[in-house]
């Protein structure tokens, strides 16, 4: 049985289809997100890789911040359970899950059987979420994918505030116009999302456990300031950034067993 | 596709046909009514007061009213109108005028930066156009305690120096500890001594010893009626939506020593205990997770967060806010200790936690909701800790926000859903764990 699991972020939208809760069939990421064509393209594309069509699909979840504008779905579920379940799946013994999203950040502490115990979320403020890394991006004229590579090149780091994008940006001028590296700059700017959505992390108790999700953890430079700050490695799977569409679709799945879902 | 398309066409047209008329509003319950009443009266009062050349003043909301209301004095409050006017969408102007030419900072307490506007415009120094038509006439002299916070000091002293007038202050002394000590209780009764001779000497007022046990009686009651109301809500179903009990709330911060009050608060416990005998609640859809919420009630955003949580039939039925008023003391002295420990002057952490358990308990609570107010550094700096330890000792998860106590600027409507789903999720969890043994 087909379920469809789709995360509508601010800034993408990752579809996937899963067979059983367990089978991955076909899985996409768009950049574009709520209130754009992305929703729908994620979805058109998602259901041509797999040869297969809405009437096949036993239950749908919808996740992510344009959740409550997608009219299909048989239910909504906040980004935090789809991504404790998604993560699950893809990495089982992680303890506690870091997601930046595109404009917050969450740490998401879940059980051996991947449900979500507690979470700890970012406050209004924009900084340590995947906005502001879009930010410094273009202050820096870096592509965001290959902000990470280049932080890696860094020798010594420099210090970024983070407690406001705004004032962070400020200071990434002020350091390219005294000549620093851009590596450095770059390398400080993954140090100041780290050491914010770290604090938040911890406050959820230490674990050696960790695993990041979302399309942030794509970013090398992130995952290793993320390691630094808390004192452990940090676990990557490939399908990070569709994690929460994963979870979405898994989540479908047990709804469906549970008898919630329509039979194919 | 094609029978989608018709199909859809089909119902729309039957959903307009058979479009049902516009849910009639729930009528306000009694007490609601004589609660507004109340209030009404207290602006009113002080209008004609000043109008009759009496002298009028402006009180922090944790201080002892009774001594204001034994010598006869009309008394207003900034806090409780900073808030209304934030609950109104009103508080933008205020928020520009007092960050903009007045040039206070985006920092302060956002009822501060309202009432410091207004009072501007009272002083005809702003031109800012009062929503009100100025019900919050021009203070003669301001009453304070410090045992809420620091910022509220120096926002009277400004006021104070703004307008000309006289300041009376107690100081209760910060206190760390979970009790009171004789010398912090002597210290405090001197001053109220002292403060009840200077109001004397400059209001043309007298002390009456007969009225002021009289009206300590009606204190008592009240502080008795809102304690009681406020505990009945651990009966399940909660016979009231707890946000509710917020907007009774101007009983007892403007009015605790009115038979006024009394009459409020006895129809408020009559109308719950109705709804106990009949099995009924105010909360408009089942209550099918019970909340405790810590901090200042969000003004700016009430109706979003209470429609928030209803959706997900959540039903705030503790709160640490409106218990703060349920103060009990019968003479001076008795008076002295309680400001001693009044509001956050007796919330060290310690304290804090207990307190916020044992709710937790009564109340049958599944989780807990924090506000994390921008406008009030005092509650939120121990709000992680206590977060952090209640979770560890009880296990109930819980989730905090961002937002404010009138500013709606420190707010964001998707945030506060997310959160709430996730706790939501968390607490169903927890439910479906529990009936499974």
């Amino acid at each position: 049985m087909y379920t469809f699991g789709i995360d509508i972020g601010s800034t993408s939208s990752k579809a996937v289809i899963m067979r059983d809760g367990k089978d991955l069939i076909a899985h996409v990421v768009v950049p574009l997100g709520t209130g754009t064509v992305g929703p729908k393209q994620a979805r058109d594309k998602v259901f041509q890789i797999s040869g297969l069509t809405p009437q096949d699909i036993s239950y749908t979840i919808v996740t992510g911040y344009g959740r409550m504008n997608c009219d299909y779905a048989n239910e909504q579920i906040s980004e935090l359970s789809c991504h404790a379940k998604g993560i699950h799946a893809l990495l089982p013994t992680a303890d506690t899950i870091i997601d930046i999203g595109g404009q917050d950040a969450k740490a998401i502490k879940v059980s051996p059987r991947g449900q979500m115990l507690a979470f700890q979320m970012n406050d209004k403020c924009a900084a340590g979420t995947g906005r502001f890394l879009d930010v410094m991006a273009r202050v820096l004229n870096v592509d965001i994918n290959n902000l990470g590579p280049v932080s890696e090149k860094s020798t010594r780091p420099v210090a970024i505030s983070n407690t406001c994008t705004v004032f962070a940006e400020s200071e990434v001028i002020s350091q390219l116009s005294s000549n620093i590296p851009i590596e450095d700059i770059a390398a400080g700017i993954h140090h100041s999302v780290a050491k914010r959505v770290a604090g938040m992390a911890l406050r959820l108790g230490r674990s050696q456990n960790v695993a990041m999700s979302g399309g942030v953890a794509l970013n090398v430079g992130v995952v290793r300031a993320m390691s630094q700050e808390l004192g452990c490695p940090v676990l990557v799977h490939p399908l990070c950034q569709s994690a929460g569409a994963i979870g979405a679709a898994v989540l479908a799945w047990e709804k469906f067993l549970k008898g919630e879902g329509k039979v194919s | 596709m094609s029978e989608n398309t018709t199909l859809n066409v089909n119902t729309a047209a039957a959903d307009t046909a058979a479009a049902p008329a516009p849910k009639p509003k729930r009528p306000k319950p009694k007490s609601m009514i004589m609660l507004g009443e109340q209030t009404d009266a207290l602006f009113q009062n002080a209008r004609i007061a000043k109008e009759n050349g009496e002298k009028v003043g402006w009180s922090a909301s944790i201080f002892p009213q009774e001594i204001a209301e034994t010598l006869g004095l009309n008394i207003l409050y900034p806090e409780n109108h900073a808030a209304g006017i934030a609950a109104r969408h009103q508080a933008d102007p205020f928020l520009q005028e007092c960050e903009g030419p007045l040039g206070y900072s985006n920092d302060l307490c956002a009822y501060a930066k309202v009432n410091l506007a207004y009072a501007s415009v009272l002083n005809d120094e702003s031109s800012v156009e009062l929503p009100d038509g100025g019900k919050m006439v021009k203070p003669d002299f301001l009453l304070l305690t410090n045992n809420i916070c620091n910022q509220l000091t120096k926002w009277y002293e400004n006021l104070a120096k703004q307008m000309n007038i006289p300041l009376f202050f107690i100081d209760t002394c910060y206190n760390p500890y979970d009790y009171v000590t004789e010398t912090r209780v002597r210290y405090v009764r001197a001053q109220i001594d002292k403060l009840i001779e200077d109001l004397c000497a400059f209001t043309g007022k007298t002390w009456d010893e007969d009225r002021f046990k009289k009206i300590m009686e009606i204190s008592q009651r009240n502080s008795y009626l809102w304690e009681r109301a406020n505990n009945l809500m651990d009966r399940k179903p909660s016979p009231l939506s707890g946000f509710e009990l917020f907007n009774y709330m101007s009983a007892m911060v403007c009015n605790r020593g009115k038979e006024s009050s009394t009459a409020v608060l006895q129809q408020l416990n009559d109308e719950i205990e109705e709804n106990i005998k009949n099995g009924t609640s105010t909360f408009p859809v089942e209550e099918q997770f019970r909340v405790s919420w810590d901090g200042i009630a969000c003004w700016p955003y009430l109706s979003h967060n209470l429609r928030t949580l209803k959706k997900y039939g959540i039903n705030m039925v503790a709160s640490s806010y409106g218990k703060a008023w349920a103060i009990e003391y019968e003479d001076l002295d008795g008076m002295a200790r309680a400001y001693c420990f009044a509001s956050t002057n007796g919330d060290n952490a310690t304290t804090m936690i207990s307190r916020r358990i044992e709710a937790l308990e009564k109340f049958g609570c599944e989780g807990t909701i924090y506000h994390v107010n921008r406008s009030c550094k005092v509650m939120d700096c121990q709000m992680m800790e206590v977060q952090r330890q209640i979770s560890a000792r009880t296990g109930i998860p819980f989730t905090s926000f961002d937002g404010d106590q009138a500013d709606y600027r420190n707010y964001s409507e998707a945030q506060f859903e997310t959160r709430i789903q996730g706790l939501v999720e968390v607490m169903k969890q927890n439910k479906e764990a529990r009936a499974n043994g």
